[in-house]
């Protein structure tokens, strides 16, 4: 049995999550959905930033672009440190493609011209 | 070229300023200009470059800088005009704005008004922080915006004051750029931030959370943060004796709150309430004609989705004043908050309001299994059940056009246990 907290929405349903994978303690199917998810399949989206050069700004934020596992966000963040752009950069453009062969892309999320 | 004449002017162009100004264009108010003083439109979502944002409005998840550009975009497509790089220094009862900006000052008439100037951080001051202040006491929204936008890590061993979702962020972003997070203390008995937060940036990353904690005092050497103690506080928030465990840290970030950035409307001659923001009646309007407001001016959001959503209602009242149709002769009844009530909004509700009322409010601290009760004299005349109320979290209910009618003079609000 785990007891977790419900993220899906700020209503934060306090979940019970029983060996047979039966939830309870969810207001709406999300939390079921967030409560298997977070026993079998623990991911999260990276959100950063990273060197950004001919520019007034020194940084542009990135993100993966779908969730990675857990465990991989300290070698993801190495990656994204690694990483410098030049800009003009425009949200969604790659900033690491396929980062780790995890099958996920870093990219921009902000756009910046100058 | 600013203009000398618009129907609408909007002071600030962050998630509020922007929504309402696509809203009342769209609406059919075409002669709007927004101004901003920073050099881009987004507001401090640009330094938000977490996700989390746009779940209602956008039904995706977005960070910060990616839900702005939606709507920056969309204030670009729709051709409305904007200025940035201008602060607008005072506005006048008569809604008279001075800017000013490199080509010079401006001054520009409108008819009507919407304030969206966000807020600004709490700081050591405001919250009496004890002992010395050398460098690396900072607030962490500055921390955050040097971070994220300028690239530079405030310090490599913090300790954070403040559990709301500021600091919940920047504990995890520090984490992420390799600072060592000691921990998070907070005076309540309960965190302030988003349940999301609490799992995604304290749990993912075992960074302990001191609840009826605070820093009883600040140590530093050659102007730089040397260390910090923390002490456990009782019910009235006085330090028990013998609690205290030092940390050693060169950071002390200050998430301790946000307050709404009103001193244009202070200056105009608009009413404040307790927290700073605009007195409002029903349809967002402060004391004078023609001047509204919405966002984080008039009071703290936690998501921008519920940001937009008020500001675009707000376009809605202000397109009705602009037609003509404000009913200057209303009498407004009060709305009183009720204990446990941190605030209700809107303050007053006219005796002719256009559409149904949605009131906003938070409580003071969490309570379980609660009736909101909507009620004058004896007579109970909306009653919502509510099984958590949490202050991190504001909340909505609406009364229709029929109930607001049963009240005569005070539209009083409570929470009452269920039984
Ligand atoms: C650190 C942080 C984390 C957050 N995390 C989340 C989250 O995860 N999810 C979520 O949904 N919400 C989150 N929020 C809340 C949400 O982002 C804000 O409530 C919302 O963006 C506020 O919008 P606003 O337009 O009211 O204010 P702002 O975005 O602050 O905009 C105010 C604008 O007014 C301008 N201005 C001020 N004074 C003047 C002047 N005199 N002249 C000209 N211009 C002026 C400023 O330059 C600024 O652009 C977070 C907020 C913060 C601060």
């Amino acid at each position: 049995m785990r007891e977790l907290i419900c993220i899906t929405c700020p209503r934060g349903c306090h979940l019970v999550v029983d060996d047979n994978k039966n939830v309870t303690g969810n207001f709406c199917p999300r939390g079921v959905t967030y409560a298997i998810n977070e026993i079998t399949r623990l991911v999260r989206v990276v959100t950063s930033s990273v060197k950004l050069t001919n520019s007034v700004y020194p940084r542009v934020s990135v993100k993966t672009k779908d969730p990675i596992p857990k465990s991989k966000i300290g070698a993801v963040m190495e990656e994204i440190n690694r990483v410098s752009l030049k800009a003009p950069v425009k949200i969604g453009d790659i900033a690491i493609q396929n980062v780790l062969n995890l099958g996920v892309d870093v990219v921009v999320t902000k756009n910046i011209d100058k | 070229m600013i203009k000398k004449h618009y129907d609408l002017v909007v002071i600030g162009g962050g998630s509020a300023g922007m929504a309402g100004a696509i809203e009342a264009h769209k609406l059919g108010i075409k002669n709007i200009l927004i101004i901003d003083r920073n050099d881009y439109l987004g507001g401090i979502l640009n330094q938000c470059v977490h996700n989390g944002f746009g779940l209602t409005e956008f039904k995706e998840e977005l960070t910060g800088p990616e839900f702005m550009t939606r709507l920056s975009d969309e204030v670009k497509a729709l051709n409305i005009e904007y200025v940035l790089n201008t602060t607008v220094t005072s506005i006048l009862p008569d809604k008279t704005i001075f800017a000013s900006n490199r080509d010079g000052y401006h001054i520009i008439k409108a008819k009507a008004i919407l304030v969206t100037t966000g807020c600004y951080e709490r700081n050591a001051g405001a919250i009496m922080l004890p002992g010395e202040r050398p460098s690396g006491v900072i607030t962490a929204g500055t921390a955050q915006l040097y971070l994220n936008v300028y690239g530079y890590l405030v310090g490599k061993r913090v300790f954070i004051l403040g559990s709301g979702d500021i600091g919940l962020i920047m504990a995890r972003r520090l984490t992420l750029e390799g600072a060592k997070v000691l921990g998070v203390a907070e005076i309540c008995p309960y965190s302030n931030g988003l349940n999301r937060n609490i799992v995604q940036c304290l749990k993912d990353y075992n960074i302990p959370l001191y609840l009826s904690h605070t820093v009883s005092d600040v140590k530093g050497s050659d102007g730089r943060l040397l260390g910090i103690t923390i002490s456990q506080v009782d019910e009235h928030n006085n330090i028990i004796p013998g609690t205290a465990k030092g940390f050693e840290c060169d950071t002390l970030l200050l998430p301790v709150g946000l307050v709404p950035n009103s001193p244009l409307l202070r200056d105009a001659g608009v009413e404040l309430s307790r927290n700073k923001g605009a007195i409002i009646n029903e349809r967002y309007e402060t004391n004078i004609c023609g001047i509204f407001t919405a966002g984080n001016v008039l009071h703290v959001h936690d998501l921008v989705d519920l940001v937009t959503k008020e500001s675009r209602l707000v376009a809605h009242y202000i397109n009705e004043y602009l037609k003509g149709n404000s009913i200057i002769d209303q009498i407004y009844r009060p709305v009183i908050a009720g204990d446990g009530l941190g605030y209700v909004l809107p303050h007053k509700v006219g005796t002719h309001p256009l559409n149904e009322v949605t009131f906003k409010f938070r409580v003071r601290r969490p309570v379980k299994d609660v009736n909101v009760i909507f009620y004058e004299d004896n007579q109970t005349i909306k009653s919502v059940f509510k099984p958590v109320l949490i202050p991190s979290e504001m909340t909505e209910i609406t009364l229709s056009l029929d109930e607001l009618k049963q009240f005569k003079q005070t539209i009083n609000v409570k929470l009452e246990a269920k039984q």
